[in-house]
């Protein structure tokens, strides 16, 4: 016996990330997938996609209105309920701590949306790993900047080798109970504020 | 020393008061909490954040515990109202295009919600599409006020007008863009928008029910069991918080510390003016409202049974929830007002709440005939 496809929306404004979860969701074999990214789209386009499953972003500042909008529609047939089983804590807790909200229409078999809730969970991680991953990175070259261009300021003012020059900002570090960076960065304000030749 | 943690989630409104002041003016230290505030970006969030355990305590609207006790929210956990965080607060703006039109079917500039219902309805008659008018959620006290104030000046709310959501930051912008027509929220939002010349305040909260129950303290019945000293310790942070708020000499500093970014973002002449109860009325003019923001006085931060039957009472006027007895008690059982009671001990006010403008009176211990008196004048809205 055949089941009828769910068809799914998700609502991110983040395009990257709704990308991503829609990828994951083909992957797994669905293919009535739908990415909206305003709430005037969605309005525009509910009874063409009549979701069986609402996927939303908890940073959605229109979630309140999304949520409402999806009591009352008569594009979904049938009531609406949050998450997949509202006694299942763990999965809810899941959800919330991965930052995404789901609606469901109410009637749908449990193992069907909950594989579809735990795909977009664990895609919600991924996303919120590679973002952090990527900003750790980003960091990480900043500083390594700033210790450079301090590294350079007392190389060319003390007349130290490179190797000096970061011994001395470490030292430096250590005896003030401060960040590198932070000593680092001080230097370079201060550099900047004598007018020093850098 | 800091003995609890506590991490409490707000929305950007003046009413989060009392919780950015508990932190900011160090009551919380002096309690030995160490106050964690969240801003957030919807309701929803606060509720679910609540309900999973990432929020403590929580800035919410009055009839959200209820609603939660009642099992219509969608995570199933019991949440409680430990504190009244104010009385009145809320404004009803609508557009300058809207209130060119009212002010010609005879609205006054004076906020009274009589004449300004009437002109209002006199205006929703003559038009050929449904004016769309914003609350913040559907168990807000706004979507419930506002409500009951249109079916009082004979306008059907839900086949009149069309009510949408928007969250309280968006409100002045979605005026200004056309989106909707009018809206009722909780100052500073109604302020800004008449800032920006968008908007203008037809009508206040303290003149269509004067003296009524706003945002709460709402925490998960089974946070408060769990941490009673913890609770404890915040409740009289907040009772200080809330004397030292009422204080008129206070408001400018108050307002100053609100409009920082991490809480309103919004200019603190604004907001300064919202806890005086100075109202913009347009044009220039402002306008004294008495009793327009309520942090303490009067009982405010009693959660108060009766308050929560009132709002039960409108759930089962609009069809939220069936009434039964066994309903009732669970709603007016979400208000508790012991905790605060013993923290406030004889620095308690005297309670006092008024008469919804249309003079039905409220009886909390005739419920039943309250509800069908408000669903037969329903009726005969035509």
């Amino acid at each position: 016996m055949s089941v009828p496809e769910l068809s799914i929306l998700i609502i991110d404004e983040n395009r990257i990330r709704a990308s991503i979860i829609e990828d994951g969701l083909r992957e797994a074999g669905h293919t009535r997938v739908a990415l909206v990214h305003s709430v005037n789209e969605v309005a525009r386009r509910i009874t063409e996609i009549l979701p069986d499953v609402v996927v939303i972003d908890l940073e959605n500042p229109d979630r309140d209105q999304l949520e409402h909008f999806f009591t009352l529609s008569r594009a979904l047939r049938k009531p609406v309920a949050m998450f997949v089983d509202r006694s299942d804590t763990a999965e809810i807790q899941a959800a919330v701590e991965a930052g995404v909200s789901a609606y469901v229409v109410d009637g749908l078999k449990k193992e069907r949306v909950k594989a579809i809730l735990d795909m977009a969970i664990s895609r919600f991680n991924a996303f919120s790993r590679l973002t952090r991953e990527l900003e750790e990175a980003r960091t990480a070259l900043e500083d390594r900047k700033i210790i450079d261009k301090a590294k350079s300021i007392l190389m060319k003012s003390r007349g130290l080798d490179e190797a000096a020059a970061y011994a001395l900002l470490r030292t430096t570090a250590m005896n003030q109970n401060r960040k590198l960076v932070d000593i680092a960065q001080s230097l370079v304000t201060a550099a900047g504020l004598l007018g020093s030749d850098i | 020393m800091t003995e609890y943690r506590i991490t409490a989630g707000f929305i950007p409104l003046t009413d989060s008061l009392l919780l950015v002041m508990a932190r900011e003016k160090g009551f919380a230290a002096d309690e030995g909490v160490e106050l964690t505030l969240v801003r957030e970006i919807s309701w929803a969030n606060i509720r679910d954040r609540v309900a999973v355990g990432q929020f403590d305590v929580a800035h919410m609207l009055a009839p959200m515990p209820i609603a939660a006790s009642l099992g219509l929210s969608p995570i199933d956990v019991p949440v409680i109202s430990v504190m009244g965080l104010n009385l009145g607060g809320n404004a009803f703006t609508v557009s300058a295009a809207l209130w060119e039109a009212m002010a010609a079917a005879g609205a006054p500039a004076d906020f009274s919600p009589a004449d300004v219902g009437a002109a209002l309805k006199t205006v929703v008659r003559a038009r050929a599409n449904k004016l769309k008018l914003a609350v913040v959620h559907p168990y807000s006290s706004h979507n419930y006020e506002l409500r009951y104030w249109l079916a009082a000046s004979g306008i059907h709310p839900g086949r009149d007008v069309e009510l949408v959501i928007v969250p309280p930051p968006l409100m002045a912008d979605a005026l200004a863009a056309g989106r909707i027509d009018g809206f009722c929220v909780g100052e500073p939002w109604g302020s800004v928008a008449v800032a920006s010349g968008a908007g203008r305040i037809a009508t206040v909260k303290a003149r269509y029910w004067p003296r009524s129950p706003e945002k709460v303290l709402g925490v998960a019945e089974a946070w408060a069991a769990a941490n009673p000293e913890a609770l404890l310790a915040l409740l009289r942070a907040m009772h200080r918080a809330a004397l030292w708020s009422s204080d008129p000499a206070n408001h400018a500093e108050a307002a100053a510390l609100l409009s920082q970014p991490t809480y309103l973002g919004q200019p603190a002449d604004i907001i300064g003016r919202a806890l005086s109860g100075l109202i913009a009325q347009g044009a220039g003019q402002v306008a004294a409202v008495d009793e327009f923001f309520i942090p303490h006085a009067l009982g405010a931060n009693l959660p108060n049974p009766d308050d929560a039957l009132w709002y039960y009472s409108q759930m089962v006027r609009w069809d939220d929830v069936q009434h039964s007895p066994e309903r009732a008690a669970v709603a007016a059982g979400s208000y508790r007002p012991e905790l605060y009671r013993a923290v406030a001990g004889a620095a308690l006010p005297k309670m006092s709440r008024g008469e919804w403008f249309d003079g039905v009176h409220y009886s909390p211990a005739e419920l039943e005939s309250y509800i069908e008196t408000l669903r037969r004048s329903d009726l005969l809205i035509s």
